[in-house]
């Protein structure tokens, strides 16, 4: 048997609860239909209409996915090279040194230019 | 795969099963404990009682929540994109339990018979998995956020989503010290390799980016900014009700849980029991480890609640500009300065003193210039700190003639002064301050 089959029997389990979960609140729950209730949450006044298509938001997420790829990247490279850091010795540990510092150049100049601000 | 990792994949299927069962009803009895033990404890912390009618000592008391939540009415607004909107919490619930399968409980049992490992699974990547599966659960939150069809849900699961995100860099970066010193990923080994020392000993610094970015990884005060009530109702779970949001409630826990007990492996040596306990060889033995892996974990649940009972929530700014500009460069250095002692030791073959001697110079020049830093700044750039952020232009003028004096809008916010401060054109009393203001921020 393979090592993964204990985590797909886990995975298994664990999505038949949640999805009971999901399906049978349906059934033991009260139905009393409200137009306001079936509306979107704003405090009690009427809802914002939504833009079709799911509409705009603040270009800072997108900077802030875009710096976690960089950042993910690196840790992908990172942890192989920690894994056998023993075995790499001096020329391993050089490399991975150059590796740093092209990746911490750029931070700090995004750092510097306000790339990191949040407001 | 190597000698260390054949237990694994070989239990007959009913020991499986065993162990499934085991890690799923400990995971769910540990949320119901957990939610009771935070009520009770924040209650004390703030002079109240807390939860005491169901059960002995309300024990009962999260259980019950459950059952009243499933009579509860299912709202699912109309807007709703409605697969994604029941999908989301499914996701998130089950990416939680999921996380759990290699963390290690003990050593190696006798189970009717069978000689098998208190450990679910364990490959050598496994701690490469517990990231991965954490990720999944990301999609569990941005998704619901996304099909909510409500403003306060759509930016609630983007913050979230920013905030994971964010913080999980750091504490990837903090665990690369570790893989260094275990020269493995598995889960069991890495508790192997803490026999003699624990790694939050050995790796401090490691260590408390890790805790610092688990409070942060997920969600819970004083980094619970999807959840900032005063500003986004619910966060992410603003339009979901009765078990779906039962669902999101115990994969927060069980999230909780999770990045406690990986803590518990990573730095303070799994299952094996502490210090003076380790003395007394039956301690590390049988089923017994298992104590000593639950107190951990209760310990790590416990600051989380300290935490929430102590702590203020912080500002989203602050709070981001304290993971990219404080534990990340912090963590890279960490890991520059850990290998490089590591390559000495090893490769370059010099002695203790001489590591010491040769990794201290460049750790007291850091402090030193870490001390100076503002004062060099000044000298350098002068128009004081302020004027170096890049973003003069955008501020207003103020900032320029002004270095001495307060500037109400330094962070982007505004701020009143503090006693001795002076507001920019100040010479009568508050009521004209705010007019003299808004006059030079509209020139």
């Amino acid at each position: 048997m393979n090592a993964a089959w204990p985590i797909v029997a886990l995975g298994g389990l664990a999505f038949a609860f949640a999805a009971f979960s999901v399906v049978i609140a349906a059934f033991t729950g009260p139905k009393r239909f409200n137009r306001a209730k079936v509306a979107a949450y704003e405090c009690g006044i009427e809802p914002t209409p939504q833009p079709i298509g799911g509409g705009r938001f603040p270009v800072k997420y997108y900077l802030v996915a875009m710096m976690f790829i960089i950042f993910d990247i690196e840790l992908v490279f990172l942890y192989p090279w920690a894994v056998a850091f023993d075995q790499l010795g001096l020329f391993g540990f050089i490399a991975m040194m150059l590796f740093l510092i092209n990746l911490i150049v750029p931070y700090l100049y995004e750092w510097r230019r306000g790339g990191l601000e949040w407001d | 795969m190597t000698d260390s990792f054949a237990p694994f994949g070989v239990d007959p299927w009913w020991i499986v099963a065993i162990k499934v069962l085991f890690v799923f009803v400990l995971l769910v009895v540990l949320t119901l404990l957990a939610i009771w033990g935070e009520r009770r404890i924040v209650a004390r912390m703030q002079q109240r009682i807390g939860p005491n009618r169901v059960g002995p000592f309300g024990l009962l008391q999260g259980l019950v929540d459950g059952v009243k939540l499933a009579l509860k009415e299912e709202i699912v607004p109309a807007i709703a994109d409605r697969t994604v909107y029941w999908l989301a919490p499914v996701i998130a619930a089950t990416a939680a339990f999921m996380a759990f399968a290699v963390i290690p409980f003990g050593p190696t049992v006798s189970m009717f018979g069978y000689q098998t490992p208190l450990q679910l699974t364990d490959f050598p990547v496994s701690v490469l998995y517990i990231l991965a599966i954490a990720s999944v659960g990301i999609y569990g939150i941005v998704l619901a956020g996304w099909s909510s069809g409500s403003t306060y849900a759509l930016l609630g699961g983007l913050r979230s989503t920013a905030q994971m995100i964010s913080y999980e860099i750091a504490m990837g970066l903090s665990f690369v010290a570790v893989f260094l010193y275990a020269g493995s990923m598995s889960t069991s080994e890495i508790v192997t390799a803490q026999e003699r020392v624990w790694y939050a000993v050995l790796l401090l610094p490691s260590f408390l980016i890790y805790v610092t970015s688990m409070v942060g990884e997920t969600n819970r005060a004083p980094f619970d900014l999807p959840e900032a009530e005063g500003e986004l109702v619910g966060g992410f779970h603003t339009e979901y009700s009765s078990l779906k949001f039962a669902l999101f409630f115990l994969a927060e826990y069980i999230n909780m849980v999770t990045v406690s007990a990986l803590a518990t492996t990573l730095f303070l040596g799994g299952w094996r029991a502490p210090w003076p306990l380790s003395l007394w060889e039956g301690a590390n033995e049988g089923y017994l480890p298992i104590l000593w892996f639950l107190i951990k974990v209760a310990g790590f649940m416990f600051l989380f609640i300290w935490l929430r009972g102590t702590l203020p929530r912080l500002r989203y700014d602050q709070f981001m500009n304290f993971g990219w500009k404080v534990l990340i460069p912090v963590a890279l250095l960490w890991i520059i300065i850990v290998s490089l002692a590591r390559v000495l030791r090893t490769d370059v073959a010099l002695s203790v003193t001489t590591s010491i001697l040769v990794l201290g110079i460049p750790v007291a020049l850091l402090i030193l210039l870490a001390l100076f830093w503002d004062a060099l700044r000044a000298r350098i750039r002068p128009g004081g700190p302020s004027a170096a952020t890049g973003r003069d232009d955008v501020e207003g003028g103020s900032a320029h003639h002004a270095a001495a004096e307060f500037d109400p809008f330094a962070g982007g916010h505004p701020v009143p002064p503090l006693p001795g401060q002076v507001m920019p054109g100040a010479t009568s009393p508050p009521p004209v301050l705010v007019a003299t203001t808004t006059q030079e921020r509209d020139a």
